[in-house]
């Protein structure tokens, strides 16, 4: 087993955090806020450059027009846009809705779509219909993509964006659209049925590139919280002299650390791509994980910040906010819980290494 | 980035859980699996088996016993023989002063003891913790005093585990009390029938006896007993602790302990009762993010020394312990206070006592409080 990253990823990460660094807060504190103050809600400019490096085509088949990257590579890409906080929605409309379309479409429409979406000149988004009356309620980007991947029980459709799209800001400063399904101006997805492999494979691969994107969130409000401690001044010292604080700056890092671990070693399982129900097993455990820790962290890092850390202007109570939304998306913890409890009784111990 | 195990690593698991499940006495691992007390001599009987087949003393530079393995090889070999009920050598030798040793000791130190430590002919136990330095162990006030070429010792040490079998005891004492704290300090070997010590075990919560008090009234050391160099006893310490610290997380004690509880439950009904398999999908999760920050800090030491995030795996590893622990008094519910009748099952009259004695884990081996220290000042700089 080994974590680390090879040469090529850390090239690659290292070309991800130069693309996105114009919203990282020690370089432009007001640059987030501006971008997501006005529609779309990300920086189409931001886009089309990681359209240019590759990134938005790097977990697809270069026959479909991607780059042939893995898991690993999409992990390396996420977690840079969690650590900056990046608007621009990857793993909603790139990792997902684009996963489903090279998961189960056709030739043609993954030469189009995928393709598409790689060069930046398609926008893709992911709409879960619930119910009978066909409404999918919280569709990220669903406003902004020109096409939506329609996953209605068990099948999915392609279709263009309903005319009346309108987009509604979310709770994390992203932007999403409520949408009703259309049978008329829908097509299969591929040959179209039963598409459940698809789908669970798809969606465990996107909560495994969130919880990337939200261990870059939480290792960035770590670092602003333990910054802010050794410069903010009370009673005449700085606050790391208190360890009433500084313990509770020690329980984020045990938090942060062990969700890393966990994390990376479902994206090993999802590399090695050979296993659906290893593969979904993992992404739950990285997603339950995960959810708890950034539910602990977002907390205390706005806490040891005081009341800055509830305001606008300042960045790290953004990062809760992103994480709070991060812990739900795709499934929450206790989705999570309610999976793992259904193999509870299927193993003794479990054995990360023959995953 | 890698998953699985090659096949090389995938035989060498396989080899060590042929051994440690053939060849160490069935009672034993009896007795471990049913969370009981094992004796001196089954402690003893383990290590020589181990000893004997190359097993016992793997993290020793080579020449003394130590194995030329991968760290991964090493973590495998630890967690089969948890899994499998082994009893590990005895931390006090294998992982507390034989390193030291071998680190510190003059070539005719290292002669001398390191074979016997390995083999358990030489039992040692821990002189470090006093009645007034507890986390606070720099402050300790045993003091050492030149008389010709002799030490002679005078104080009291406390939580001396498993102090009443030993045979030697690595002691830490003040040599300059002129000096910082820390710099005064220097480590002597002695044995513990020496004239002038005297032991008063101390019964724990749980009935049982592993802790001691330890008295020393003019014990006479030879100068040569000391390791390394005079005053150089806090750098022993430290590196000595820093093991201790990877050491203490049995990971694969608490799955294999957790699965136990688990078919406990199973037996009870009670798996399909949301809040108590919630419980064990928690645990588990949280035992595998452990296991796995294990492996990253296996694999991120260097020159034997202790990752500094190997402060996590003391912290995480004893609290999970003790929620595995307080999980099978739950299920043990209202029996869990019947301890000392013959008419309940031995998990539910067990349940209580190992809880109970098990609040030690987040004391002992640096509290984690003192782990919480460590993360703050040396790997967030606060």
């Amino acid at each position: 087993m080994d974590f680390t990253l090879d040469e090529d990823q850390l090239a690659l990460r290292d070309a991800a955090r130069s693309l996105l660094k114009g919203y990282d807060p020690n370089v432009d504190s007001e640059r987030r806020r501006t971008v997501t103050g006005a529609d779309p809600g990300y920086d189409t400019g931001v886009w089309s450059r990681l359209a240019d490096a590759g990134l938005l085509g790097l977990p697809f088949s270069e026959d479909d027009g991607g780059v042939g990257a893995g898991p690993a590579e999409v992990a390396v890409v996420a977690e840079e846009i969690g650590r900056v906080l990046a608007p621009e929605p990857y793993v909603a409309c790139v990792v997902l809705a684009g996963g489903l379309v090279a998961a189960a479409g056709s030739p043609e429409q993954r030469a189009e779509l995928i393709g598409g979406l790689a060069a930046g000149e398609h926008l893709l988004a992911y709409a879960r219909a619930q119910g009978e009356d066909g409404v999918a309620d919280v569709v990220i980007q669903g406003a902004a993509a020109d096409t939506i991947v329609w996953h209605v029980g068990n099948e999915l459709f392609v279709a263009p964006r309903p005319a009346d799209a309108a987009a509604y800001p979310t709770s994390d400063g992203g932007r999403a659209a409520r949408l009703v399904f259309d049978r008329s101006t829908a097509a299969p997805l591929g040959a179209g049925g039963d598409a459940s492999a698809a789908i669970t494979r798809a969606r465990s691969l996107a909560q495994i590139a969130a919880c990337h994107e939200a261990l870059g969130a939480m290792d960035t409000a770590l670092r602003m919280t333990t910054a802010y401690l050794t410069t903010r001044q009370q009673f005449g010292v700085t606050l790391n002299r208190f360890q009433a604080l500084t313990f509770r700056a020690a329980d984020m890092y045990t938090d942060l650390e062990l969700t890393r671990s966990l994390v990376t070693w479902a994206t090993l399982v999802a590399d090695e791509g050979d296993d659906p129900a290893a593969l979904a097993d993992a992404a739950a455990r990285a997603k339950l994980q995960t959810a708890r820790a950034s539910r602990r962290i977002g907390q205390e890092a706005i806490q040891l910040h005081g009341g800055i850390g509830v305001t606008a202007e300042y960045s790290v109570g953004w990062f809760t906010a992103r994480l709070t939304a991060l812990a739900r998306w795709l499934g929450d913890a206790d989705e999570q819980v309610h999976t793992l409890t259904d193999s509870l009784g299927d193993h003794t111990v479990l054995d990360p290494l023959s995953a | 980035m890698r998953l699985r195990l090659t096949e090389q690593e995938a035989a060498f698991r396989e080899e060590m859980r042929t051994f440690f499940t053939t060849k160490i006495p069935q009672h034993v691992r009896d007795d471990i699996a049913a969370g009981r007390h094992i004796t001196k001599d089954d402690y003893v009987t383990c290590m020589r088996v181990m000893n004997e087949a190359g097993l016992a003393v793997p993290n020793w530079p080579v020449e003394w016993g130590g194995r030329d393995w991968t760290p991964l090889e090493k973590h495998l070999w630890h967690e089969e023989m948890q899994l499998a009920c082994v009893p590990p050598p005895l931390a006090f030798n294998a992982s507390m002063i034989g390193p030291v040793i071998a680190h510190f000791g003059s070539q005719e130190m290292k002669e001398r003891f390191l074979p016997a430590t390995a083999n358990l002919d030489i039992w040692w136990c821990q002189g470090f913790s006093e009645p007034n330095a507890g986390s606070d162990l720099a402050s300790l006030s045993t003091k050492a005093e030149r008389d010709g070429d002799d030490w002679v010792v005078n104080g009291q040490k406390t939580w001396t585990t498993l102090g009443q079998h030993a045979d030697w005891i690595f002691c830490l004492v003040r040599t300059d009390p002129e000096v910082k704290k820390q710099a005064g300090i220097s480590m002597l070997l002695f044995p513990m029938d020496s004239p002038g010590v005297t032991l008063r075990p101390i019964q724990m919560i749980d009935g049982g006896f592993e802790v001691n008090e330890v008295f020393f009234d003019n014990v006479r050391v030879p100068g040569e007993n000391i390791v390394g160099e005079v005053n150089q006893g806090w750098t022993q310490a430290k590196f000595l602790l820093g093991n201790e610290r990877v050491g203490v997380a049995p990971v694969a004690a608490t799955k294999r302990v957790l699965a136990t509880v688990k078919d406990i439950a199973r037996d009870q009904g009670r798996l399909s009762d949301p809040l108590i398999s919630s419980r064990f999908v928690e645990l588990e999760n949280e035992l595998l993010a452990l296991e796995l920050t294990a492996l990253r800090v296996v694999a991120n030491s260097s020159d034997g020394k202790p990752h500094p995030a190997s402060s996590i795996l003391k912290l995480k590893g004893s609290e999970l312990q003790q929620a595995v622990s307080e999980l099978q008094v739950d299920l043990a519910g209202e029996l869990s206070l019947a301890t000392g009748s013959d008419a309940v099952p031995d998990w539910a009259a067990l349940a209580t006592p190992t809880y109970l004695n098990l609040r030690k884990a987040s004391i002992y081996g640096g509290s984690n409080e003192i782990q919480r220290q460590i993360i703050a000042g040396t790997i967030l700089g606060l």
